[in-house]
């Protein structure tokens, strides 16, 4: 995951609609646009391009099904944006290692 | 759990003036964090170039100095040369005498509070949102909230 992916996570994920229609693919499972779009104060339009951000984010995934799309929630996303901060954190305890080496030659 | 803050120390048997060179000269800063040099113009507002023999060159700003003590400089992290609060990482070292050596502390944060570029801006957000900032406490909770 590089930092830009991160971002990607951060910034699908800073839209409260989102984060909403994140939360109802959780609790539902699975879910096609039109059904989003009922509990949502938007159109299905603005559903789907929500999705979209979320998708391109890699927070959600999209099957086709007969005549809809339908989409369900990648929580395991989140958890990749977790590791990908402790690896940041094991380069820094690297760098120091370094500077240690160098400062105390 | 997503954190927004990385906090790294190590204790080093060298006074706070050498390991202040170590962490501050360019020709020691592009061994330990670049690997094929580096620039510096060590005053606030100064700039400070990377580079790395397989990843290209990273740009910066030096945004504190205080002899001995403090050195922070913010770097960018994805597009664009000139570090902004929106494209770019604050990393801060603070070093402290301790016990005839040095103690380095270093903090980087920012990652959560990363804008996407105008132009990625454009293309995935539309008009529909203006220089948001993501809460880390937000996105911690919803973290534990869809894993539980």
């Amino acid at each position: 995951m590089s930092i830009d992916d991160l971002d990607g996570v951060f910034a699908a994920l800073a839209d409260p609609m989102r984060r909403q229609l994140l939360d109802e693919l959780v609790g539902r499972g699975e879910a096609s646009a039109s059904a989003l779009a009922v509990v949502v104060p938007v159109s299905r339009q603005a559903v789907l391009k929500h999705l979209n951000v979320l998708d391109d984010a890699g927070l959600v995934t999209a099957r086709r099904s007969g005549r809809e799309v339908l989409y369900r929630a990648r929580p395991e996303r989140l958890q990749a944006t977790a590791a990908r901060m402790s690896e940041l954190a094991a380069r820094w305890d690297e760098r120091l290692d370094q500077i240690k080496r160098i400062a105390e030659s | 759990m997503v954190t927004d803050r990385i906090e790294r120390e190590i204790a080093i048997a060298a006074p706070p003036q050498r390991v202040w060179e170590v962490v501050t000269r360019a020709e020691h800063l592009g061994a330990w964090l670049g690997d094929a040099g580096a620039e510096i113009d060590l005053r606030p507002g100064g700039r400070l170039v990377l580079h790395w023999k397989d990843h290209g060159t990273a740009h910066g700003r030096v945004e504190t100095v205080e002899a001995y003590s403090t050195f922070a400089f913010r770097w960018v992290t994805f597009g664009g040369d000139e570090p902004t609060d929106d494209n770019s990482t604050l990393v801060e070292f603070t070093l402290t005498p301790q016990d005839g050596g040095t103690r380095l502390r270093v903090v980087e944060t920012g990652f959560a509070g990363l804008a996407v570029a105008p132009d990625q801006q454009e293309k995935h957000l539309g008009e529909n949102t203006e220089g948001w900032r993501l809460k880390l406490d937000e996105l911690r909770t919803y973290s534990e909230s869809v894993h539980a």
